[in-house]
């Protein structure tokens, strides 16, 4: 084996009381790939943060080519070799593709050297099949796009070595083979990649050897993950075996929610044109499609944020068309947005006012117009303890808290009232297979205690698993709807597409 | 009527438009700058009031105006520094040290005016900037008296747009300006100090807003008193907004103005007489609100403006 392009030994890292690394020896050859796994919260990206300069670490050194060096910033970082696609993309998304790229350049003559740049922009995107249009915003390119931008302002930069933090969960399937390729191309040249994933097929597909992290520690390596079977994996990182849910039969009731010629005018997104549909208590329907064809305006109907412009919506047999949100969870609708940070909690507020805030003007939490303090904390203390939320106490600031324990704290605020129907976008997007298991058996335990749940998701084989009945939406439009039993990916892929009509 | 337009459309007229704009072409392209790098600077008013104290004292006791205008100038760039320390380096509130910073400013403007200059009947004045005609485009009919029979810094201002946007559009630090406003994490990523920058956009937009004081107090009252800069400050913010935070645009946007308050000014001076002159000072501030609300309701802000900066932040 080549001798390492990098090196970490012994990297210590502490948030307050929490321990995000401690002692983690990592290192990547030349023209590897590494997969770096863990559960969510389990350090990964922390260590990523410490190699990239963005945090300080308490103990442990850093070696580039064998040389220690002292990465204090990220310019440090650039200057080292070292090249980072953070989850959230650091991209300023009303200037232009090569505007993004430029930053930090020095340019020729005082001036930005617009004609350098586009040369190695051309290159760049020739030699790893990473083509971008120079001139538009980047608020006008795709996800992806902006995913390649970030790939390619690295190498721009000289980058030998390749952090990427969660590239794939964000991308739609065609995407990740595009990403691929272009990271064995880039390996194939003798960079060095760390590639961070929960998905274990993806980690088994693409990387040479792996790491994985286990609460903030270093639990295991696999020296050859294409022939290491995923349960193996999976049990490092959780410590513990996983086994998939099982959905056993169910018997319906009386429906809990029905939607009848539900539409709604183009306002933010795609309108809704005529949506059906009744879920039943005891059932899981799932809803499928491809992102974007009008999930969000369903669920938000649902949950009462947005009024339909026609149809009829009911709740336990009540008409709700026209009512808000307070009023629709009153009547025991649970939600679970599928943005978490900006609709689900409020990051700058501690976590137990999050976890009350929807029901903030029930005689539990307040009284006399006046918060009861002591009653909201004790709430958020045992909803921690019964979720296994990992965080410093209920006072801690919502913000600061993992994905997957985020969202354990919203599941945990709607399923604490026992909801008739819940609603749920993208419960597990984001989440390692612990938290998303977790997930899935909550959901579960909620079908048999005879709610009924409507889940929004792009993961068919989650769907699959899960739900009794899949929807599936095109162009605001329910495209069809199949039982879960004679349901296959590739039929519900037909219907997302809108190649195949009525089911 | 058509008597009182005549009387208002004239090459004087014209001169008068340009004047006024000079000072507002100046706050606005330097506050444009501090908000670019996302730092609003509510300070803007005291400080060009400071700074039209200091350069007008620095010329009446030197006797050189160009030593007055460095005087106006350094003491901009030390007041966005000021600035720039409370906001980028401490990261504290950009409207309570704004404000702040104006009535610090505006204090010791009066303060040391008082001091040096104690306590006189008539304001003591200098002689100030004299009109500087540029050979052969001055004689051009209608547009050389207006444009070319100005001030120096009148000239000045004219080359500071294409200036500014040249450096903003054009060079790596204008981009990092740009950058540091929309998502300084993207630029810390990149290796652009977003601190330093903050602090260069906020100081050069202090230097600006000198110039903009040292005008008022040299080249158009040639006096300090305490009514000088009088709203112009807070103006210039709403110009940046109508502007669109660009800056061919906001000198647009000060020369628009600058028409209202010169259209204003003639109307009092005209036939006009039976109606209260208070009624015609609010005209430019009547259509600075009109303007806004119409042109500038898709006006998108710097995205990170007002945000102060911190790395290690979970």
């Amino acid at each position: 084996m080549p001798a390492p392009l990098i090196e970490m030994r012994g990297i210590t890292k502490s948030f307050g009381a929490v321990k995000a690394n401690e002692a983690v020896d990592l290192s990547v050859a030349p023209g590897e790939i590494l997969g770096l796994l863990g559960e969510n919260g389990a350090g990964k990206t922390t260590l990523m943060n410490v190699l990239f300069g963005a945090y300080a670490p308490d103990a442990g050194e850093i070696l580039i080519q064998g040389q220690q060096v002292r990465i204090a910033s990220s310019a440090d970082a650039l200057a080292a070799g070292i090249g980072m696609v953070h989850q959230h993309f650091h991209l300023a998304p009303r200037l232009t593709v090569l505007e993004n790229l430029l930053i930090g350049i020095p340019g020729k003559s005082g001036r930005i050297d617009r004609a350098g740049g586009l040369a190695r922009l051309v290159e760049i995107g020739r030699q790893h099949g990473l083509t971008l249009d120079p001139d538009l915003p980047v608020s006008a390119l795709s996800v992806g796009e902006q995913q390649r931008l970030e790939i390619v302002k690295a190498l721009f930069r000289g980058a030998k070595l390749l952090i990427l933090d969660e590239p794939t969960a964000v991308l739609a399937p065609s995407e990740v083979d595009g990403l691929f390729s272009a990271l064995r191309s880039m390996a194939a040249q003798g960079l060095g990649i760390i590639f961070i994933s929960h998905k274990l097929n993806e980690v088994r597909a693409l990387t040479h050897r792996c790491t994985v992290l286990r609460h903030g520690r270093v639990a295991g390596r696999v020296d050859d993950p294409a022939n290491t079977t995923s349960a193996a994996m999976a049990e490092l990182m959780c410590g513990h075996e996983i086994v998939p849910p099982s959905r056993g039969p169910s018997t319906p009731g009386q429906a809990v929610l029905t939607l009848d010629g539900i539409s709604t005018a183009k306002h933010a997104g795609t309108a809704l044109r005529d949506i059906s549909l009744a879920v039943r208590a005891g059932e899981i329907l799932g809803v499928a499609g491809v992102s974007g064809n009008g999930q969000r305006a369903l669920a938000e109907v649902i949950s009462g944020v947005r009024a339909p412009d026609a149809g009829r919506m009911t709740i336990a047999g009540q008409n709700v068309s026209r009512f808000s949100p307070r009023e629709v969870q009153a009547l025991g609708l649970g939600r679970i947005p599928e943005d978490r940070m900006t609709t689900g909690l409020v990051t700058n507020l501690p976590l137990a006012d999050s976890m009350v805030l929807p029901r903030i003007g029930s005689s539990t939490f307040s009284a006399k117009g006046l918060l009861k303090p002591d009653a909201i904390r004790a709430f958020a203390e045992e909803q921690i303890k019964a979720y296994d939320i990992r965080c410093p106490g209920p006072m801690t600031r919502a913000g600061a808290l993992s994905g997957g324990n985020l969202q354990k704290a919203l599941l945990a605020r709607e399923l604490a009232f026992d909801p008739k129907v819940l609603i749920v976008s993208q419960p597990t997007r984001g989440l390692d297979i612990g938290a998303a298991r977790f997930i899935h058996e909550k959901f579960l335990d909620m079908r048999a205690k005879g709610c009924g749940i409507v889940v929004i998701g792009e993961d068919l084989e989650e769907l699959l698993v899960l739900c009794d009945r899949i929807a599936v939406m095109y162009e605001g439009r329910i495209a069809g709807t199949l039982d879960s039993a004679n349901a296959t990916v590739a039929r519900l892929g037909l219907l997302m597409t809108g190649a195949e009509g009525k089911a | 009527m058509s008597a009182v337009f005549e009387q208002i459309f004239q090459v004087g007229f014209l001169a008068a438009i340009i004047r006024i704009a000079t000072p507002l072409a100046f706050a606005t392209l330097g506050e444009m700058f501090s908000e670019r790098a996302g730092v609003l600077n509510l300070g803007i008013e005291g400080i060009m009031l400071l700074c039209a104290m200091t350069g007008f004292t620095a010329a009446s006791f030197s006797g050189s105006l160009w030593l007055g205008v460095l005087a106006a100038v350094l003491t901009g760039m030390l007041m966005g520094a000021l600035h720039a320390l409370f906001t980028v380096a401490l990261g504290l509130s950009q409207h309570v040290c704004g404000i702040g910073v104006t009535l610090f400013s505006s204090g010791l403007a009066y303060f040391l005016y008082r001091l040096i200059f104690g306590q006189q009947s008539v304001p003591p004045s200098i002689k100030g900037f004299q009109t500087l005609p540029i050979p052969v485009l001055s004689d051009i009919p209608v547009l050389g008296p207006a444009v070319f029979n100005q001030f120096a810094l009148v000239y000045m201002a004219i080359l500071a747009i294409p200036l500014a946007a040249f450096v903003l559009y054009r060079t790596p630090w204008g981009l990092s300006v740009r950058m540091v406003g929309e998502n300084p994490r993207a630029a810390d990523s990149a290796g652009v100090s977003v601190i330093a920058t903050r602090f260069q956009a906020v100081i050069l937009g202090g230097a600006l807003m000198g110039l903009a004081g040292a005008f008022l107090s040299m080249a158009q009252f040639n006096a300090f008193t305490f009514g000088v800069v009088s709203g112009r400050g807070w103006v210039a913010i709403a110009l940046v907004v109508f502007g669109r935070w660009d800056p061919w645009r906001s000198a647009g946007a000060a020369l628009l103005f600058a028409f209202v308050d010169a259209l204003q000014l003639r109307m009092q001076a005209s036939g006009l007489g039976h109606i209260p002159y208070e009624a015609f000072l609010m005209l430019p501030f009547i259509f600075t609100i009109v303007a806004m609300a119409v042109m500038s309701r898709n006006a998108v802000a710097p995205s990170a403006l007002l945000k102060p900066f911190r790395r290690e932040e979970r």
